[in-house]
């Protein structure tokens, strides 16, 4: 019920005095009741929750809070070579220490901060 | 998807994994209030990640999980009348009651029918000018809008045969019954997302302020959580305790204005009483005596009904983190999503669910030891102590 999702508005429409429209979801359309974000426009992501659209998505935030993480990376790389030993256990380890199923499924084969 | 994808990326998740380890000193405990997130956290393992002693405690707000027994068992009562279409969010319909839950009733040939949007009652109400529609409102502030919506419309068009159940809670009051509670721990929170774009985070500032504790609105992607983890522990070993803002793409300090109008326009706050936690005062919505015609509970007159938790379920310790589903007995033996016995095992979005649906101390792999590092972490804001602060990794 909580989930909100964002999703790409494709119609915008008056229907009986309410904003209403179609948001596409990586190629799943729904109706979804546009009233509350009156200044939307075709193309514009909105999250939708419920059937309503409760934000805009706010493109250049949305490339920054990216922009920030794959930046600090680096830092990161660099700051992890002055640590020396400590810092090299994988990120998610299991009850005895070994490397188990990293973060998203995926296998751990490096230290954090290091290739995927 | 866009906007969800990239939120995604396990090589970006490992780089802030790595920094909260590098900025990390000392224990810290931090609680995810929505239960959306808490879902991501445990099926990612994000909170196994985590430097040892930095605890994430998985708060209050699952709206099945909250929602009281009584309204259950109203819910029940109505949706069991011959007269009655009972409409309600999918997740509602396995919560038990005391005796039922509303989905044995629809096998048992009651007209319970459940719809993605609030607006869908209202087509169903439309459709069937001769059948009472009741819709379950259930929520936070996120569903509110939406089911606020409803109703407005039920009354701009005359649509008298629907009528609304309303269960609506609100999360800063929460918030603050936990900050107050003796037994607290929490010494900084994950501010829902959703609920923030709606109401803007106003709200939270006087909170954080008042109980010295960092609040950080938080998206719902594991690359939010992991940066809303690392903005709240880097507050903290900073002595700050500010509202911050890592869902920055969809959420602004003021909100959604129109929908808190609306919201507004159809309720009022008044007390509420949580699943597991009991009353708490100002903490939900009610209709406005202007909408009383559209309160089901009124059109049905469905009374105070007593209500018994089931006695093995400890929902209500789960809820305000003092339990993990790991202490309770009957967690994956008596107790499991197929067959309930409390909310937090119903909603996906619910604590139990989600240790259950990541396999968490049902054996396999990754036999997961409730004896990890309990902190003790008695002050909300303690002051920094450098010298005594163990190196974290």
């Amino acid at each position: 019920m909580c989930l909100g999702i964002p999703g790409r508005v494709v119609e915008i429409r008056d229907d009986a005095g309410l904003q209403m429209g179609k948001v596409d979801f990586g190629g799943v359309r729904k109706d979804v009741c546009l009233a509350y974000i009156p200044e939307v426009q075709l193309g514009d992501y909105v999250i939708i929750h419920v059937g309503f659209a409760i934000s805009r998505v706010d493109e250049a935030e949305a490339l920054k809070t990216l922009e920030i993480l794959a930046t600090m990376g680096d830092l990161v790389r660099s700051e992890l070579a002055t640590m020396g030993p400590g810092m090299d256990e994988p990120a998610v380890v299991s009850d005895d220490g070994t490397p188990v199923r990293g973060l998203f499924g995926a296998p751990l084969t490096g230290a954090p901060g290091g290739p995927a | 998807m866009k906007y969800l994808d990239e939120y995604r990326d396990p090589v970006l998740a490992r780089k802030l994994v790595a920094e909260i380890h590098r900025i990390t000193t000392r224990p810290w405990t931090l609680m995810e209030v929505c239960g959306g997130q808490t879902h991501t956290i445990v099926k990612q393992g994000i909170d196994e990640a985590l430097p040892d002693g930095v605890r994430m405690i998985h708060g209050p707000g699952c709206p099945v999980c909250v929602t009281p027994l009584e309204q259950v068992d109203k819910a029940l009562a109505i949706a069991a009348r011959p007269d009655v279409i009972f409409t309600s969010y999918g997740d509602m319909l396995r919560v038990p009651g005391s005796t039922t839950d509303l989905l044995a009733l629809k096998a048992r040939g009651s007209d319970v029918r459940i719809v993605y949007s609030p607006l869908d009652a209202l087509k169903i109400a439309v459709a069937n000018p001769d059948r009472q529609v009741v819709f379950f409102a259930v929520g936070f502030e996120t569903t509110a809008p939406a089911n606020a919506m409803a109703v407005a419309e039920a009354a701009r068009r005359g649509i008298d045969n629907l009528s609304v159940l309303v269960s609506h809670v609100l999360v800063p009051p929460a918030m603050v019954a936990l900050l107050e509670s003796p037994a607290n721990q929490v010494q900084s929170f994950l501010a829902a997302g959703h609920v923030c774009a709606i109401m803007g985070w106003t709200e939270y500032e006087p909170i954080a302020a008042k109980y010295r504790v960092p609040i950080v609105v938080t998206g719902f992607e594991p690359l939010d959580l992991l940066e809303g983890i690392l903005m709240a522990i880097r507050q903290l070993e900073e002595g700050r305790f500010e509202v911050e803002n890592q869902y920055a793409r969809a959420v602004r300090r003021e909100g959604v204005p129109l929908a808190q109008d609306q919201i507004r326009e159809v309720f009022e706050v008044g007390v509420r009483k949580w699943r597991g936690i009991g009353e708490i005062p100002a903490s939900g919505y009610q209709l406005r005596e202007k909408y009383a015609r559209f309160d089901a509970e009124r059109r049905f007159s469905v009374g105070d009904i007593h209500t018994q938790e089931h006695p093995a379920c400890i929902a209500g310790a789960i809820l305000t983190g003092d339990k993990t589903p790991l202490d309770c007995a009957a967690y994956g033996t008596l107790c499991n999503p197929q067959k309930p016995l409390g909310a937090p095992m119903v909603s996906s979005e619910g604590t139990c669910a989600a240790f259950f649906s990541a396999g968490r101390g049902l054996g396999g792999l990754r036999t997961f030891s409730p004896a990890r590092p309990l902190v003790q972490v008695a002050p909300i804001a303690p002051a920094r102590l450098p010298e005594t602060a163990e190196a974290g990794r």
